[in-house]
């Protein structure tokens, strides 16, 4: 019998599959279809403190607009009772959530300022949720900022968060750090629990017709899995930090991929969205099928054995223009390309 | 203002200067009587404040602060606590961050509010005339007071005896509102006259100069080569009235033209307006006197670029900023205003058509406008149906008359009058010439025949009756008289002003409001769908019925506006409407427009009978399948955003439903376009 269990943020785990944060995890119903189709734990969705402030901000403008101004008519909608304008809607998913399902949830977070992400991590570690995640998105375009100081920027709200709250906690990153070891290291000293391989950023596209900003949401593929699988591979051994890989997961391929370099877990959305979540069944079946041909006994067996501290040719990691590779390119058949 | 002030009182200014330099701005008026009564003056700029803290264009917070800050009706400090706890029990149910901005406005304006050192010097200008001397006298007088805010002062006698008060007044109101206007860029603009089209106040205006017409123009009046084949050698310019628009930039949402090397500017664009003030005011006058297009080169009014070049009507009224019915309005203005009778029911459209002290419904150059009246929320119909039958008796006794006249007046002048073709602008012009000629024979006929006829005569020139007013009135309070008139079947146009809620008194649920959508009476979300007036008005078959959205499609509103009037019975124009009531940003009014079509759930459509003559199908579905799902447009406006913040599961069951029965509405529209007998299909009981 192979063993699938895995561990993550010290959550003992049924397997290394784990939905990351989606619309999927909206609702309780969603929720249940992922336990029931095999998740180990579940990423809810991100709680945005944008959002929340923005909801906020627009209610109050909608409400107050052209009041006051004409005595015929003082206002314009009637004001209900309550609103469910903060993070009260998160907090009661995850209260249900507790109550009726049973695989581990870990809440997502997502912010800016240091005042509302330690207010919103203690409400959610206090709804029950059994870790949380915190999303650092943010794209640097101060110039008179260096990357030392938004580093520490981070690191003081990553330490106020951990101050406050018991349950683990893990840092959603992103790629584009210029020494990533070394602040994977100064997480470490802060106590961070785990680390997810990488934040997936929309970016902004161009409508040529309309010549106007875009944002579209782009599924990831397997060719995406090479980035975090690379920085898996170079971190695992060197943190004490759990690892989640979180781009480019669709296949139980990938799923072992992400196992062999060192992750605890790897973590899906783009497939389980497109192809529902009932692939998560089928991955598990083929994870554990591959496992049998290959004869592993467990994923705890096969946890970093491709790593950089594993592999005989470790330089290949390391690389990042590959003459070999470069050298070996050959482009398909065209009359223009003098090949 | 001061007027009423004690000596010694504290006056509190809301003025984007300093404490040092405001008083060099004041009146000279002003700063005599402040310095006649020792007034204390203090000085706070709200907009400011309210900008800096996100507080929009809401200035109450910020200016009860002040009040309270210097008026010592309370200790300070006391009314200063009293006011957030104020601020946290009213806002607190919508979340911190606007209890914080609320805050932050309290302390922000206590910082910035500061006492004027009143300095020994009167070196003001002598405040602006507040209605310029070019006024007619009825405006210079009575109104003028009434603008002042004395009209309890006037006698009587000073106001018509019979209730008629003159037309064309608002013009002389210069309310100087915006902080900003929009400011044309004619080497970007593309001339499609979009701007001019949903400008809820008239304000800004196209026009086609000839060439030599401009000699004179004062220095820096834009014009540009006119984009149209016919008229090679005219010059086209958008000139703005700086001091009557509001501000509201649905004319800069609307423009298409984008400036190639900056896309955050387009052909019309926000300027700051006190700066541009005196010479907007030069340029506006000048764009007012500047000749037309002489008659013979007049251009065809199927087209949105074209009709917009036509002077509206209907300006400047006291409509909300960015309204969403008096672009429909006003269009009635621009392609029948000086012809059209118009029957106005009471709501919006009669307090900003005809509220006191002046008047929106203007003339054209020849002094001639729309005649317009407001009657009562039952009866508008019956009203306007009124008009009708009195312009048909009078065309059948000026006719008789005419006939009886003839060798008098002419016979082949008669004959011109009986047949003439009033079907285009030309034969209406022809007629009204022969109308002159006739009148000018009765003068000099001293009979009480020729003064009947003289009374009477201008009827024979074709009219164009509007009944019109909001979905109050015509879904619900008047709708058993809409319902008459429409059966009828006399030559009537009935404009509906859809905002889908009793706008003007506050935001009541109306049997036009959609399902899903909170209102006043129904705060838990409306629990049935909104009443199909057009599908009741199509299933009659003789009626020509038309729902519309500028925003959406403005080609298509104004050929159902034509269709409608060119249609020889009654006619049903259902016009969407966006509205303060329905909880958006209302510079985003024309965004809901196309929402609302893209979603479905407002499908643009029209049925006119007189295509059955030609053995076609008289509806025609004119807007596509929906595009966007119904939630998408719903999440976009606070009617239903709220309910989904305040219930979500009553929200969620709502939108479910109006979703599907949506889908079956567009269904059966769909099965109606298809359908060679869609009087029968929409009679179907298939919703």
């Amino acid at each position: 019998m192979t063993d699938l269990s895995t561990s993550y943020l010290g959550l003992k785990l049924a397997n290394p599959i784990v939905p990351s944060a989606s619309p999927l995890s909206r609702n309780i119903v969603n929720l249940k279809r992922l336990e029931d189709s095999g998740a180990a734990a579940v990423v809810l969705y991100s709680l945005f403190e944008e959002q929340i402030n923005y909801d906020s901000q627009l209610l109050g403008e909608i409400l107050d607009q052209g009041t006051q101004t004409f005595a015929e008519s003082l206002s314009y909608l009637p004001d209900m009772q309550d609103y469910n304008v903060g993070p009260n809607q998160y907090l009661e998913l995850i209260h249900k959530a507790k109550k009726e399902i049973h695989i581990p949830i870990i809440a997502s977070l997502n912010g800016s300022t240091l005042g509302n992400w330690v207010d919103y991590s203690e409400k959610i570690a206090a709804a029950g949720a059994d870790a949380l995640e915190l999303n650092i998105y943010r794209i640097v375009a101060n110039p008179n900022l260096s990357s030392l100081e938004a580093e520490k920027q981070y690191l003081d709200i990553i330490a106020a968060v951990k101050n406050k709250i018991r349950i683990p906690v893990s840092v959603k990153l992103s790629p584009f750090f210029t020494s990533l070891p070394q602040f994977i290291r100064d997480l470490s000293t802060r106590d961070v629990d785990g680390m997810v391989l990488f934040n997936r950023f929309y970016q902004a596209d161009i409508n040529l017709e309309e010549m106007e900003i875009v944002h579209r949401v782009n599924y990831s593929t397997s060719a995406d899995l090479l980035l975090p699988l690379r920085w898996a591979a170079l971190l695992h051994g060197q943190t004490p930090l759990d690892i989640a890989i979180s781009s480019g997961v669709h296949t139980h391929e990938d799923v072992l991929k992400s196992i062999l370099v060192g992750a605890n877990v790897a973590m899906m959305a783009s497939e389980l969205l497109v192809n529902g979540v009932s692939r998560i069944t089928t991955i598990l079946r083929d994870l554990e099928k591959w496992m049998t041909e290959h004869e592993f006994e467990s994923i705890s067996q096969m946890r970093g054995s491709m790593s950089i501290r594993s592999v005989k040719d470790p330089e290949k990691y390391e690389r990042a223009q590959y003459l070999r590779v470069l050298d070996s390119y050959k482009p398909p058949y065209s009359p223009s390309f003098a090949g | 203002m001061l007027a009423s002030a004690t000596e010694g009182a504290i006056v509190l200014l809301n003025s984007p200067y300093s404490p040092e330099e405001v008083w060099d701005q004041l009146p000279l008026h002003f700063q005599q009587i402040v310095h006649k009564k020792k007034l204390k003056l203090f000085v706070v700029d709200a907009y400011a404040v309210a900008k800096e803290t996100g507080m929009g264009g809401r200035m109450n917070t910020i200016l009860q602060t002040c009040f309270f800050a210097i008026s010592k009706v309370l200790p300070a400090d006391t009314a200063i606590a009293a006011i957030k706890k104020a601020i946290k029990k009213t806002y607190g149910k919508r979340g911190e961050a606007v209890v914080q901005k609320n805050i932050a406005a309290v302390d922000a304006s206590l910082a910035r509010l500061k006492e004027v050192q009143i300095p020994d010097r009167t070196n003001g200008k002598p405040a602006p005339a507040l209605i310029s001397d070019a006024a007619p006298e009825f405006v210079r007088t009575t109104l003028r007071q009434i603008i002042a805010e004395e009209g309890d002062l006037l006698p009587v006698s000073a106001l018509p005896a019979d209730g008629t008060f003159p037309s064309a007044t608002s013009q002389w109101e210069k309310r100087g509102l915006a902080l900003q206007v929009p400011v044309w860029d004619p080497e970007v603009c593309i001339q499609c006259g979009k701007c001019v089209m949903v400008c809820p106040h008239a304000t800004i205006r196209s026009k086609i100069i000839p060439k030599d017409a401009v000699a004179n123009a004062p220095e820096g009046f834009l014009t540009t080569k006119a984009k149209w084949k016919e008229i090679p050698d005219s010059l086209f310019t958008i000139q703005v009235a700086v001091e009557d628009c509001t501000g509201c930039t649905l004319c800069v949402e609307v423009c298409p033209a984008k400036n190639r090397s900056q896309t955050n500017r387009k052909a019309i664009n926000m300027e700051e307006m006190p700066p541009i003030r005196e010479q907007g005011r030069k340029y506006w006058d000048f764009f007012l006197d500047a000749p037309d297009l002489p008659e013979s080169q007049h251009l065809p009014l199927n087209l949105v670029r074209n009709i917009q070049t036509r002077r509206p009507l209907f300006e400047f009224s006291g409509a909300c900023a960015g309204c969403g019915e008096t672009p429909y309005v006003k269009l009635v203005s621009q392609i029948y205003g000086d012809r059209a009778l118009i029957a106005n029911a009471t709501g919006c459209s009669s307090i900003y058509g005809g509220n006191l002290p002046t008047t929106p419904w203007a003339k054209n150059a020849d002094g001639r406008g729309p005649a317009w009246s407001n009657s009562l929320f039952e009866d508008n119909a019956e009203f306007g149906f009124g008009m009708r039958i009195t312009l048909n008796q009078h065309i059948v006794h000026a006719t008789r008359l005419l006939k009886v006249m003839q060798e008098q007046l002419g016979v082949d002048l008669i004959a011109g009058i009986l047949a003439a073709d009033q079907s285009n602008d030309h034969g209406i012009a022809a007629q009204r010439t022969r109308i002159v000629q006739l009148k000018e024979k009765l003068q000099k006929i001293n009979t009480p025949q020729a003064k009947d006829l003289f009374s009477i005569a201008d009827n024979l020139v074709k009219k164009s009756v509007w009944i019109m007013g909001g979905d109050g009135w015509a879904y619900d309070i008047g709708y058993g008289g809409l319902d008459h008139v429409l059966a009828q079947g006399l030559n009537v146009n009935i404009l509906v002003l859809d905002t889908q809620v009793y706008s003007n008194t506050g935001g009541q649920s109306s049997k036009a409001t959609p399902l899903g959508a909170v209102a006043k009476f129904a705060a838990s979300g409306k629990r049935t769908g909104r009443k199909d007036i057009g599908l009741m008005a199509i299933s009659y078959g003789n009626i020509y019925v038309a729902q519309v959205a500028m925003g959406a499609d403005d080609a298509h509103t104004l050929r159902a506006f034509q269709e409608a009037e060119a249609y020889e019975g009654p006619s049903l124009i259902i016009a969407y409407s966006h509205c303060i009531a329905h909880g958006i940003i209302m510079e985003h009014g024309l965004k809901h427009q196309k929402m609302a079509v893209q979603s479905g759930a407002w499908p643009l459509y029209r049925y006119n009978p007189a295509l059955k003559d030609q053995g076609k199908n008289p509806f025609t579905l004119d807007s596509k399948a929906p595009t966007i799902p119904l939630k998408e447009y719903m999440q976009e406006e606070g009617r239903f955003r709220i309910l989904a913040q305040g219930n979500p599961e009553a929200s969620r069951m709502l939108t479910e439903r109006a979703q599907a029965e949506n889908e079956q509405k567009l269904h059966l529209f769909q099965r109606m376009a298809a359908s060679a007998t869609a009087v029968e299909a929409a009679a179907q009981p298939t919703i």
